[in-house]
Order: C-alpha cells, then sequence, then structure tokens
C-alpha cells in the first residue's frame, strides 16, 4: 500500500510540474529578459545533465570509459556528423575503452 | 527491470512508467523505496527530479503554442527529450510534429520496454558492458551542441556543469540539476551589470566632449 501512495504522489506531483510550465499565460513570457531566460535554461539543464550522466554515480564523482565516449561524441559533433552518429560513436567508444581496460 | 529487481511487482511498475513518465523521477522514487526510505521522502525526491520538466514547459508553451485544451495531454509529454528534441526545430510546424513524434515514441517505447523488462526481468543483464549507458548523456550532448551559438551560451552551459558535478555529493538527488539551472539568470544578470557599466562610461565620455 506504502509503494501505491509513493507512486501515486510521484505521478501527481511531476504532472502537476509538466502542466504548470505549460500553463503559464503566454503575456508573461513577452519581456525580453523572460524569453532569453526561457531560451538559458534548457542549455543550463541540458549541460548539467549531459555532464552528471557521465562523470556522476548516485550521489558521488567518477571518471569511467564514458569520459572518452563523450569526448569523441564532442569531435564527431565539431565535425558535423549526423545525431545518430554521434550517439553511435559514443555507445562504441565507451565499449571499446571499457573491453581495453579489462 | 531494476525496479522488479527493487521489490516492486509488475503492475506497480508499469503504473509508474505510464503515469509518472519521466524516466530519471521513476528510478529515483524505486531506488529510495528500495533502500528502505519511507514513501513520502522518495515521492519528494522524485518530485524534485520532475520540477525541471516546468521549465521546459515554459519553452514549449511559447514554441509549440498549443490550444488551451490541448495542453493538459501535451503535459504529460513535457520531458527532457520532447524538450531537446523541439527546441531543435526551426519552425513551429516541425516543433509541433517533433514534439508530437518523440512523445508518442518514447511514451510507446518506454512503456513496451518498462512491461518487458518487468516480465523478463535479469534477462538482458548490465547494459553498461556494451557501452549503452553512454547513450543517454551522448544524446543529450548531441542536441545541447548546437544551442551554445554564442558566448552567452557557453558561459550558463559551463557554469551549470560545475554546479551540477560540484554540489552533486553535498545535495540530494535532483536538487543539483535545479541549482545548475540558476546558471542562466546568473549569467543574464552579470551580463546586465557590465550592459549597463559600458553605457555609463560611454554616457561620461560624451559629457566630457560636450564640455
Amino acid at each position: 500500500m506504502n509503494i501505491w501512495l509513493a507512486i501515486a504522489l510521484t505521478a501527481l506531483g511531476c504532472y502537476a510540474v509538466k502542466l504548470l510550465g505549460l500553463l503559464v499565460p503566454a503575456g508573461a513570457l513577452e519581456r525580453p529578459v523572460v524569453q532569453r531566460m526561457a531560451a538559458l535554461l534548457p542549455v543550463a539543464l541540458l549541460a548539467a545533465l549531459t555532464a552528471q550522466q557521465t562523470f556522476g554515480e548516485e550521489a558521488h564523482l567518477i571518471l569511467d570509459a564514458k569520459a572518452a565516449g563523450l569526448a569523441a561524441a564532442g569531435v564527431a559533433f565539431l565535425l558535423r556528423a549526423p545525431f545518430l552518429v554521434i550517439i553511435g560513436v559514443a555507445v562504441l567508444v565507451t565499449a571499446g575503452v571499457r573491453a581495453m581496460a579489462g | 527491470m531494476t525496479s522488479v529487481g527493487n521489490g516492486l511487482d509488475v503492475l506497480q511498475t508499469c503504473a509508474l512508467s505510464l503515469l509518472v513518465f519521466t524516466g530519471a523521477s521513476q528510478f529515483a522514487l524505486v531506488g529510495a523505496l528500495a533502500g528502505g526510505g519511507n514513501p513520502l521522502t522518495a515521492a519528494a525526491g522524485a518530485f524534485f527530479l520532475g520540477v525541471r520538466n516546468a521549465f521546459y514547459g515554459l519553452r514549449l508553451s511559447q514554441l509549440l503554442a498549443l490550444p488551451r485544451a490541448v495542453r493538459p495531454f501535451a503535459a504529460h509529454w513535457v520531458i527532457d527529450e520532447t524538450a531537446a528534441v523541439t527546441l531543435a526545430q526551426p519552425t513551429r510546424r516541425a516543433r509541433r510534429i517533433g514534439f508530437t513524434v518523440t512523445g508518442l515514441t518514447l511514451y510507446v517505447l518506454w512503456n513496451l520496454t518498462t512491461l518487458l523488462g518487468a516480465l523478463g526481468a535479469e534477462a538482458i543483464g548490465d547494459t553498461a558492458v556494451w557501452g549503452l549507458d553512454a547513450a543517454g548523456p551522448a544524446t543529450f550532448l548531441a542536441l545541447l551542441a548546437p544551442m551554445l551559438r554564442t558566448g552567452t551560451e557557453r558561459a550558463v552551459a559551463l557554469l551549470a556543469v560545475a554546479l551540477g558535478l560540484g554540489l552533486l555529493p553535498v545535495l540530494p538527488a535532483g536538487v543539483p540539476v535545479l541549482v545548475a539551472a540558476l546558471a542562466a539568470p546568473a549569467v543574464l544578470y552579470a551580463q546586465g551589470i557590465r550592459a549597463r557599466r559600458g553605457r555609463t562610461a560611454q554616457e561620461a565620455h560624451t559629457t566630457e566632449d560636450e564640455r
């Protein structure tokens, strides 16, 4: 029962914040500062998420094969590789480095 | 898969994917429950991880210009991936298509894999062996990179990375990402101050010339 309670609370809470973002009136977003902010927030969130998923393991920082994979993906982006190729490069290099390391 | 291994049954696992549909929150909830946390604390952690979706919603409601009646339905699909794909599209039509296709595909796939994973549990084993755990961050990187057009975006990204990693060991799960979001207002504020100073300096110069 407790697990169902946790599921219900999480579902309601997560849905409420998603809807909140969509329902803020358009008029409130017409000021240039707000527009700049709305454009920059995803940049900050994506950058932080990328870094955490690469170097974070639960609550501590790690340096493993993923770092090499992500570095390779960065190079692939600079070489103008298509989207899926960038991700494929990251996966292959990560797997390769892991295979070599042990 | 993780979920069934951690004490939730198949129905509960599928309910999570169907109703919560934001991966990070689901994993956080399952992890906290498995670690013996009480349901309220577990739900609070998962909720914090979900708060960032509100920021995506702010931007998406501008870009998609959805009719009011559609918003409660669209809201369920406001997640990292749909936001990233939508932001990368050049026109409103492409954005709407991008949002719908990404939302629908992910929703179907996510729930199918949840069901299969829950039923077949430990069948596939550790995804880390194949390097597949790098696919997630690489996707975010590939979506983020084209957004880093000017120094402002780069400064925000760098600051966010520093905050996100630096605070990871000290704050509860989900909170560091939210703090990292403050990189956006911080950089805008710093720019504002510099612009104002530049203008005052220029004005002082002009008045001197007039004398």
